[in-house]
Protein backbone atom coordinates (compact mmCIF):
# COMPACT_ATOMS: atom_id res chain seq x y z
CA UNK A 1 0.00 0.00 0.00
CA UNK A 2 1.47 3.38 -0.94
CA UNK A 3 1.71 5.98 1.84
CA UNK A 4 -0.66 8.25 -0.06
CA UNK A 5 -3.49 5.79 0.68
CA UNK A 6 -4.29 7.51 3.95
CA UNK A 7 -5.32 10.67 2.11
CA UNK A 8 -6.77 8.58 -0.69
CA UNK A 9 -9.38 7.11 1.63
CA UNK A 10 -10.79 10.53 2.24
CA UNK A 11 -11.43 10.95 -1.49
CA UNK A 12 -14.60 9.82 -3.20
CA UNK A 13 -13.53 7.24 -5.77
CA UNK A 14 -15.72 8.36 -8.66
CA UNK A 15 -14.73 11.99 -8.13
CA UNK A 16 -10.99 11.40 -7.80
CA UNK A 17 -8.52 12.44 -10.47
CA UNK A 18 -7.08 8.93 -10.25
CA UNK A 19 -10.38 7.39 -11.37
CA UNK A 20 -10.95 9.84 -14.23
CA UNK A 21 -7.32 9.72 -15.30
CA UNK A 22 -7.54 5.91 -15.41
CA UNK A 23 -10.84 6.08 -17.29
CA UNK A 24 -9.36 8.34 -19.99
CA UNK A 25 -6.34 6.06 -20.33
CA UNK A 26 -8.70 3.07 -20.63
CA UNK A 27 -10.75 4.74 -23.37
CA UNK A 28 -7.60 5.69 -25.25
CA UNK A 29 -6.03 2.23 -24.95
CA UNK A 30 -9.16 0.56 -26.35
CA UNK A 31 -9.36 3.15 -29.14
CA UNK A 32 -5.70 2.45 -29.86
CA UNK A 33 -6.25 -1.34 -29.94
CA UNK A 34 -9.19 -0.80 -32.31
CA UNK A 35 -7.10 1.40 -34.59
CA UNK A 36 -3.79 -0.49 -34.49
CA UNK A 37 -4.90 -4.13 -34.24
CA UNK A 38 -8.22 -4.21 -36.10
CA UNK A 39 -7.75 -1.44 -38.68
CA UNK A 40 -4.03 -1.76 -39.39
CA UNK A 41 -2.67 -5.21 -38.45
CA UNK A 42 -5.66 -7.48 -39.09
CA UNK A 43 -7.34 -5.06 -41.55
CA UNK A 44 -10.74 -6.41 -40.48
CA UNK A 45 -12.23 -2.94 -40.08
CA UNK A 46 -12.56 -0.70 -43.10
CA UNK A 47 -11.24 2.87 -43.19
CA UNK A 48 -14.54 3.87 -44.78
CA UNK A 49 -17.74 2.03 -45.67
CA UNK A 50 -19.74 3.01 -48.72
CA UNK A 51 -22.99 4.52 -47.58
CA UNK A 52 -21.72 5.68 -44.20
CA UNK A 53 -24.02 8.44 -43.01
CA UNK A 54 -22.82 11.92 -42.12
CA UNK A 55 -23.86 11.41 -38.49
CA UNK A 56 -21.74 8.27 -38.31
CA UNK A 57 -18.74 10.02 -39.86
CA UNK A 58 -18.95 12.95 -37.44
CA UNK A 59 -19.48 10.67 -34.45
CA UNK A 60 -16.50 8.56 -35.51
CA UNK A 61 -14.39 11.69 -36.04
CA UNK A 62 -15.20 13.08 -32.61
CA UNK A 63 -14.57 9.74 -30.90
CA UNK A 64 -11.28 9.38 -32.73
CA UNK A 65 -10.24 12.89 -31.65
CA UNK A 66 -11.35 12.18 -28.08
CA UNK A 67 -9.22 9.01 -28.09
CA UNK A 68 -6.12 10.98 -29.09
CA UNK A 69 -6.68 13.61 -26.40
CA UNK A 70 -7.70 11.02 -23.79
CA UNK A 71 -4.33 9.27 -23.69
CA UNK A 72 -2.61 12.59 -22.99
CA UNK A 73 -5.23 14.01 -20.62
CA UNK A 74 -5.47 10.71 -18.72
CA UNK A 75 -1.75 10.49 -18.03
CA UNK A 76 -1.57 14.17 -17.04
CA UNK A 77 -4.48 13.75 -14.60
CA UNK A 78 -2.74 10.72 -13.04
CA UNK A 79 0.55 12.66 -12.83
CA UNK A 80 -1.28 15.59 -11.27
CA UNK A 81 -2.89 13.34 -8.66
CA UNK A 82 0.55 11.87 -7.90
CA UNK A 83 2.10 15.33 -7.59
CA UNK A 84 -0.55 16.34 -5.06
CA UNK A 85 0.06 13.17 -3.07
CA UNK A 86 -3.43 11.96 -3.89
CA UNK A 87 -2.55 9.08 -6.23
CA UNK A 88 -4.93 6.17 -5.67
CA UNK A 89 -4.03 3.14 -7.73
CA UNK A 90 -7.21 1.14 -6.95
CA UNK A 91 -9.40 3.99 -8.21
CA UNK A 92 -7.17 4.39 -11.27
CA UNK A 93 -7.56 0.68 -12.12
CA UNK A 94 -11.33 0.89 -11.70
CA UNK A 95 -11.23 3.82 -14.13
CA UNK A 96 -9.09 1.93 -16.64
CA UNK A 97 -11.57 -0.98 -16.76
CA UNK A 98 -14.60 1.33 -16.98
CA UNK A 99 -12.89 3.20 -19.85
CA UNK A 100 -11.91 0.02 -21.73
CA UNK A 101 -15.41 -1.45 -21.37
CA UNK A 102 -17.32 1.75 -22.11
CA UNK A 103 -15.43 2.36 -25.35
CA UNK A 104 -15.77 -1.24 -26.52
CA UNK A 105 -19.49 -1.35 -25.69
CA UNK A 106 -20.17 1.99 -27.40
CA UNK A 107 -18.13 0.96 -30.44
CA UNK A 108 -19.84 -2.44 -30.69
CA UNK A 109 -23.41 -1.22 -30.25
CA UNK A 110 -23.74 2.42 -31.37
CA UNK A 111 -21.00 2.58 -33.99
CA UNK A 112 -21.17 -0.87 -35.53
CA UNK A 113 -24.88 -1.62 -35.16
CA UNK A 114 -26.91 1.61 -34.76
CA UNK A 115 -24.87 3.94 -36.99
CA UNK A 116 -23.48 1.19 -39.24
CA UNK A 117 -20.06 2.87 -39.40
CA UNK A 118 -18.26 -0.34 -40.33
CA UNK A 119 -18.54 -3.96 -39.24
CA UNK A 120 -16.13 -5.98 -37.11
CA UNK A 121 -15.16 -8.12 -40.09
CA UNK A 122 -16.27 -8.59 -43.68
CA UNK A 123 -17.21 -11.71 -45.62
CA UNK A 124 -17.97 -13.81 -42.52
CA UNK A 125 -20.96 -14.59 -40.31
CA UNK A 126 -21.04 -11.47 -38.14
CA UNK A 127 -23.03 -12.84 -35.17
CA UNK A 128 -20.13 -14.46 -33.23
CA UNK A 129 -17.95 -11.40 -33.85
CA UNK A 130 -20.63 -8.98 -32.69
CA UNK A 131 -21.40 -11.11 -29.62
CA UNK A 132 -17.70 -11.30 -28.73
CA UNK A 133 -17.30 -7.56 -29.27
CA UNK A 134 -20.27 -6.47 -27.19
CA UNK A 135 -19.88 -9.14 -24.48
CA UNK A 136 -16.20 -8.30 -23.95
CA UNK A 137 -17.13 -4.63 -23.64
CA UNK A 138 -19.88 -5.37 -21.14
CA UNK A 139 -17.59 -7.66 -19.14
CA UNK A 140 -14.80 -5.05 -18.89
CA UNK A 141 -17.32 -2.39 -17.92
CA UNK A 142 -18.78 -4.66 -15.19
CA UNK A 143 -15.30 -5.37 -13.80
CA UNK A 144 -14.60 -1.64 -13.67
CA UNK A 145 -17.91 -0.77 -12.05
CA UNK A 146 -17.44 -3.64 -9.58
CA UNK A 147 -14.04 -2.30 -8.53
CA UNK A 148 -15.52 1.17 -8.20
CA UNK A 149 -18.46 0.00 -6.05
CA UNK A 150 -16.05 -1.81 -3.72
CA UNK A 151 -14.05 1.39 -3.26
CA UNK A 152 -17.13 3.48 -2.60
CA UNK A 153 -18.53 1.03 -0.07
CA UNK A 154 -15.26 0.70 1.82
CA UNK B 1 4.80 36.80 -64.43
CA UNK B 2 3.26 33.44 -63.71
CA UNK B 3 1.34 33.35 -66.96
CA UNK B 4 1.61 30.53 -69.49
CA UNK B 5 5.22 31.55 -70.16
CA UNK B 6 6.20 31.30 -66.50
CA UNK B 7 4.49 27.97 -66.26
CA UNK B 8 6.25 26.75 -69.36
CA UNK B 9 9.67 27.79 -68.13
CA UNK B 10 9.04 26.15 -64.74
CA UNK B 11 8.52 22.79 -66.39
CA UNK B 12 11.43 22.91 -68.83
CA UNK B 13 15.01 24.11 -68.77
CA UNK B 14 14.28 27.26 -66.71
CA UNK B 15 13.12 25.40 -63.59
CA UNK B 16 16.12 26.34 -61.48
CA UNK B 17 15.70 30.16 -61.20
CA UNK B 18 12.05 29.97 -60.03
CA UNK B 19 12.97 27.46 -57.35
CA UNK B 20 15.76 29.73 -56.16
CA UNK B 21 13.38 32.71 -55.97
CA UNK B 22 10.90 30.69 -53.93
CA UNK B 23 13.61 29.62 -51.48
CA UNK B 24 14.92 33.16 -50.83
CA UNK B 25 12.50 34.03 -47.97
CA UNK B 26 13.29 30.78 -46.17
CA UNK B 27 17.04 31.27 -46.48
CA UNK B 28 16.65 34.88 -45.29
CA UNK B 29 14.66 33.74 -42.23
CA UNK B 30 17.28 31.11 -41.49
CA UNK B 31 20.14 33.62 -41.68
CA UNK B 32 18.30 36.11 -39.42
CA UNK B 33 17.49 33.47 -36.81
CA UNK B 34 20.99 32.02 -36.71
CA UNK B 35 22.52 35.55 -36.52
CA UNK B 36 20.23 36.41 -33.61
CA UNK B 37 21.19 33.18 -31.83
CA UNK B 38 24.89 33.97 -32.36
CA UNK B 39 24.36 37.52 -31.00
CA UNK B 40 22.73 36.03 -27.90
CA UNK B 41 25.70 33.71 -27.48
CA UNK B 42 28.18 36.60 -27.80
CA UNK B 43 26.21 38.54 -25.17
CA UNK B 44 26.71 35.65 -22.77
CA UNK B 45 23.06 34.60 -22.77
CA UNK B 46 23.19 31.47 -24.93
CA UNK B 47 19.99 30.75 -26.81
CA UNK B 48 19.01 27.06 -26.32
CA UNK B 49 20.57 25.01 -29.13
CA UNK B 50 17.45 22.87 -29.56
CA UNK B 51 15.40 25.96 -30.42
CA UNK B 52 17.83 26.75 -33.24
CA UNK B 53 17.69 23.11 -34.33
CA UNK B 54 13.86 23.03 -34.52
CA UNK B 55 13.91 26.34 -36.40
CA UNK B 56 16.29 24.91 -39.01
CA UNK B 57 14.17 21.75 -39.34
CA UNK B 58 10.93 23.76 -39.41
CA UNK B 59 12.21 26.08 -42.12
CA UNK B 60 13.36 23.10 -44.16
CA UNK B 61 9.94 21.44 -43.78
CA UNK B 62 8.17 24.65 -44.81
CA UNK B 63 10.49 25.25 -47.79
CA UNK B 64 10.11 21.64 -48.97
CA UNK B 65 6.55 22.38 -50.08
CA UNK B 66 7.69 25.18 -52.37
CA UNK B 67 10.79 23.82 -54.08
CA UNK B 68 12.78 20.61 -54.28
CA UNK B 69 11.91 16.90 -54.41
CA UNK B 70 8.87 17.07 -52.08
CA UNK B 71 7.35 19.91 -54.13
CA UNK B 72 7.94 17.89 -57.31
CA UNK B 73 6.36 14.80 -55.70
CA UNK B 74 3.38 16.92 -54.65
CA UNK B 75 2.73 17.86 -58.29
CA UNK B 76 2.94 14.26 -59.46
CA UNK B 77 0.60 12.41 -57.09
CA UNK B 78 -2.20 13.19 -54.64
CA UNK B 79 -0.31 11.26 -51.95
CA UNK B 80 2.64 13.57 -52.57
CA UNK B 81 0.33 16.58 -52.39
CA UNK B 82 -0.93 15.43 -48.98
CA UNK B 83 2.61 14.69 -47.81
CA UNK B 84 3.72 18.21 -48.75
CA UNK B 85 0.70 19.73 -46.97
CA UNK B 86 1.45 17.71 -43.82
CA UNK B 87 5.01 19.06 -43.86
CA UNK B 88 4.11 22.66 -44.70
CA UNK B 89 0.88 23.02 -42.72
CA UNK B 90 1.44 20.83 -39.65
CA UNK B 91 5.04 19.70 -39.07
CA UNK B 92 6.73 23.00 -40.04
CA UNK B 93 4.40 25.20 -37.93
CA UNK B 94 4.88 22.96 -34.89
CA UNK B 95 8.68 23.14 -35.20
CA UNK B 96 8.65 26.88 -35.90
CA UNK B 97 6.40 27.61 -32.91
CA UNK B 98 8.73 25.57 -30.68
CA UNK B 99 11.68 27.66 -31.91
CA UNK B 100 10.12 30.74 -30.20
CA UNK B 101 11.10 33.25 -32.93
CA UNK B 102 9.29 36.21 -31.30
CA UNK B 103 11.08 35.69 -27.97
CA UNK B 104 14.43 35.54 -29.77
CA UNK B 105 13.58 38.71 -31.74
CA UNK B 106 12.56 40.59 -28.58
CA UNK B 107 15.80 39.60 -26.85
CA UNK B 108 17.98 40.55 -29.78
CA UNK B 109 16.40 43.71 -31.17
CA UNK B 110 17.00 47.18 -29.76
CA UNK B 111 14.36 48.86 -27.60
CA UNK B 112 12.53 50.68 -30.38
CA UNK B 113 12.12 47.77 -32.84
CA UNK B 114 11.39 45.41 -29.94
CA UNK B 115 8.55 47.71 -28.84
CA UNK B 116 7.24 47.60 -32.39
CA UNK B 117 7.22 43.80 -32.28
CA UNK B 118 5.36 43.87 -28.95
CA UNK B 119 2.83 46.31 -30.39
CA UNK B 120 2.37 44.02 -33.40
CA UNK B 121 1.85 40.95 -31.20
CA UNK B 122 -0.67 42.87 -29.09
CA UNK B 123 -2.47 44.48 -32.03
CA UNK B 124 -6.11 43.72 -32.67
CA UNK B 125 -5.52 41.83 -35.95
CA UNK B 126 -2.87 39.63 -34.30
CA UNK B 127 -5.21 38.93 -31.40
CA UNK B 128 -8.07 38.03 -33.71
CA UNK B 129 -5.93 35.84 -35.98
CA UNK B 130 -4.39 33.91 -33.06
CA UNK B 131 -7.75 33.31 -31.41
CA UNK B 132 -8.07 29.49 -31.41
CA UNK B 133 -11.50 29.45 -33.04
CA UNK B 134 -10.48 31.88 -35.80
CA UNK B 135 -7.14 30.16 -36.41
CA UNK B 136 -8.72 26.68 -36.50
CA UNK B 137 -11.35 27.92 -38.95
CA UNK B 138 -8.63 29.35 -41.20
CA UNK B 139 -6.52 26.18 -41.04
CA UNK B 140 -9.03 23.31 -41.09
CA UNK B 141 -11.80 25.32 -42.76
CA UNK B 142 -9.31 26.22 -45.48
CA UNK B 143 -8.69 22.52 -46.09
CA UNK B 144 -12.45 21.92 -46.39
CA UNK B 145 -12.71 24.72 -48.95
CA UNK B 146 -9.74 23.31 -50.87
CA UNK B 147 -11.03 19.75 -51.18
CA UNK B 148 -14.81 20.29 -51.21
CA UNK B 149 -14.95 23.06 -53.84
CA UNK B 150 -13.51 23.37 -57.38
CA UNK B 151 -10.50 25.18 -55.85
CA UNK B 152 -8.36 22.02 -55.79
CA UNK B 153 -9.05 21.38 -59.48
CA UNK B 154 -8.07 24.99 -60.25
CA UNK B 155 -4.76 24.79 -58.33
CA UNK B 156 -3.65 21.89 -60.54
CA UNK B 157 -3.44 24.09 -63.62
CA UNK B 158 -2.71 27.52 -62.11
CA UNK B 159 0.81 27.82 -60.68
CA UNK B 160 0.19 31.13 -58.89
CA UNK B 161 -2.99 29.82 -57.26
CA UNK B 162 -1.13 26.71 -56.13
CA UNK B 163 1.57 28.91 -54.60
CA UNK B 164 -1.02 31.04 -52.78
CA UNK B 165 -2.77 27.95 -51.39
CA UNK B 166 0.56 26.56 -50.14
CA UNK B 167 1.34 29.92 -48.50
CA UNK B 168 -2.10 29.91 -46.85
CA UNK B 169 -1.49 26.38 -45.57
CA UNK B 170 1.80 27.49 -43.97
CA UNK B 171 0.44 30.76 -42.50
CA UNK B 172 -2.82 29.28 -41.22
CA UNK B 173 -0.97 26.26 -39.81
CA UNK B 174 1.38 28.59 -37.92
CA UNK B 175 -1.47 30.71 -36.53
CA UNK B 176 -3.33 27.59 -35.46
CA UNK B 177 -0.29 26.10 -33.71
CA UNK B 178 0.43 29.44 -31.99
CA UNK B 179 -3.18 29.59 -30.83
CA UNK B 180 -3.02 26.10 -29.30
CA UNK B 181 0.53 25.78 -27.88
CA UNK B 182 2.48 29.04 -28.15
CA UNK B 183 5.80 29.28 -26.29
CA UNK B 184 6.22 32.91 -27.38
CA UNK B 185 4.52 35.62 -25.32
CA UNK B 186 0.84 35.56 -26.28
CA UNK B 187 -1.41 38.07 -24.55
CA UNK B 188 -5.06 37.18 -24.05
CA UNK B 189 -4.42 33.47 -24.39
CA UNK B 190 -7.65 31.56 -23.70
CA UNK B 191 -7.84 28.88 -21.01
CA UNK B 192 -6.47 25.37 -21.52
CA UNK B 193 -10.05 24.10 -21.67
CA UNK B 194 -10.94 26.33 -24.62
CA UNK B 195 -7.76 25.38 -26.45
CA UNK B 196 -8.32 21.66 -25.78
CA UNK B 197 -11.91 21.93 -27.05
CA UNK B 198 -10.73 23.65 -30.26
CA UNK B 199 -8.06 20.97 -30.67
CA UNK B 200 -10.69 18.23 -30.25
CA UNK B 201 -13.04 19.72 -32.83
CA UNK B 202 -10.27 20.42 -35.33
CA UNK B 203 -8.86 16.86 -35.05
CA UNK B 204 -12.37 15.55 -35.71
CA UNK B 205 -12.91 17.92 -38.66
CA UNK B 206 -9.53 16.93 -40.13
CA UNK B 207 -10.34 13.21 -39.81
CA UNK B 208 -13.86 13.54 -41.25
CA UNK B 209 -12.49 15.51 -44.22
CA UNK B 210 -9.86 12.81 -44.85
CA UNK B 211 -12.61 10.15 -44.93
CA UNK B 212 -14.75 12.28 -47.27
CA UNK B 213 -11.80 12.73 -49.64
CA UNK B 214 -11.34 8.94 -49.49
CA UNK B 215 -15.02 8.36 -50.25
CA UNK B 216 -15.40 11.02 -52.94
CA UNK B 217 -12.05 11.51 -54.72
CA UNK B 218 -11.57 14.83 -56.55
CA UNK B 219 -12.39 14.47 -60.26
CA UNK B 220 -9.70 13.35 -62.68
CA UNK B 221 -7.44 11.68 -60.11
CA UNK B 222 -6.40 8.06 -59.70
CA UNK B 223 -8.70 6.58 -57.05
CA UNK B 224 -6.04 4.32 -55.49
CA UNK B 225 -3.67 7.30 -55.20
CA UNK B 226 -6.37 9.47 -53.58
CA UNK B 227 -7.15 6.70 -51.08
CA UNK B 228 -3.50 6.41 -50.10
CA UNK B 229 -3.35 10.19 -49.79
CA UNK B 230 -6.51 10.37 -47.65
CA UNK B 231 -5.12 7.76 -45.25
CA UNK B 232 -1.82 9.64 -45.07
CA UNK B 233 -3.82 12.78 -44.26
CA UNK B 234 -5.73 10.93 -41.52
CA UNK B 235 -2.87 9.10 -39.80
CA UNK B 236 -0.14 11.68 -40.51
CA UNK B 237 -2.42 14.33 -39.05
CA UNK B 238 -2.94 12.13 -35.99
CA UNK B 239 0.78 12.09 -35.19
CA UNK B 240 1.15 15.87 -35.27
CA UNK B 241 -2.14 16.35 -33.38
CA UNK B 242 -0.94 13.94 -30.71
CA UNK B 243 2.23 16.03 -30.35
CA UNK B 244 0.08 19.19 -30.05
CA UNK B 245 -2.04 17.55 -27.36
CA UNK B 246 1.07 16.44 -25.44
CA UNK B 247 2.53 19.97 -25.59
CA UNK B 248 -0.73 21.54 -24.46
CA UNK B 249 -0.92 19.08 -21.56
CA UNK B 250 2.73 19.67 -20.63
CA UNK B 251 2.16 23.44 -20.60
CA UNK B 252 -0.88 23.01 -18.35
CA UNK B 253 1.07 20.68 -16.06
CA UNK B 254 3.89 23.20 -15.74
CA UNK B 255 1.76 26.30 -15.17
CA UNK B 256 -0.53 24.55 -12.68
CA UNK B 257 2.66 23.34 -10.96
CA UNK B 258 3.79 26.97 -10.55
CA UNK B 259 0.41 27.77 -9.02
CA UNK B 260 0.67 24.79 -6.66
CA UNK B 261 4.12 25.86 -5.51
CA UNK B 262 2.97 29.44 -5.02
CA UNK B 263 0.11 28.16 -2.90
CA UNK B 264 2.57 26.17 -0.80
CA UNK B 265 1.45 22.85 -2.30
CA UNK B 266 -2.01 23.30 -0.85
CA UNK B 267 -4.38 21.50 -3.16
CA UNK B 268 -5.84 24.30 -5.25
CA UNK B 269 -8.71 24.38 -7.71
CA UNK B 270 -7.79 22.28 -10.70
CA UNK B 271 -9.23 22.17 -14.15
CA UNK B 272 -7.41 24.66 -16.29
CA UNK B 273 -4.14 26.52 -16.28
CA UNK B 274 -3.66 30.15 -15.50
CA UNK B 275 -2.42 31.82 -18.65
CA UNK B 276 -1.46 34.95 -16.74
CA UNK B 277 1.28 33.23 -14.83
CA UNK B 278 2.85 31.89 -18.01
CA UNK B 279 2.61 35.28 -19.64
CA UNK B 280 4.36 36.92 -16.71
CA UNK B 281 7.14 34.42 -16.94
CA UNK B 282 7.45 34.99 -20.65
CA UNK B 283 7.66 38.71 -20.15
CA UNK B 284 10.32 38.35 -17.50
CA UNK B 285 12.31 36.18 -19.86
CA UNK B 286 12.16 38.71 -22.67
Amino acid sequence: MPPSDTTAHRQVAYRSHSFWGGLLVGVAVMAGIDEIVFHQILAWHHFYDLGTSTVALVSDGLLHAAGLLAIVAGFVLLLDAHRRGRAWSAAAWAGVFVGLGAFQLWDGTVHHKVLGLHQVRYGVDLVPYDVAWIASGALLLCVGLGLLVRLVRR
Amino acid sequence: MHGPDGHHSSTSAGEWPIEVVLLVPFVAALVMYVCAAVIQYSRGRPWPWYRTLVFVLGTAAAASGFAGPVATWSHETFTGHVGAHLLVGMVAPLLLVLSAPVTLALRTLGTVPARRVVRLVRSLPARVLTNPVVAATLAVGGMWVLYRTPLFEATRSDVLLHLLVTLHVLAAGYLYTVAIVSVDPSPHRPSTRVRAAVLLVSIAAHGVLAKLVYAQPPAGLDVADVRRGAQLMFYGGDLVELALAALLAAQWYRTSGHDLRRAGLVPAAVGHGHPQSEQLRDEKRT
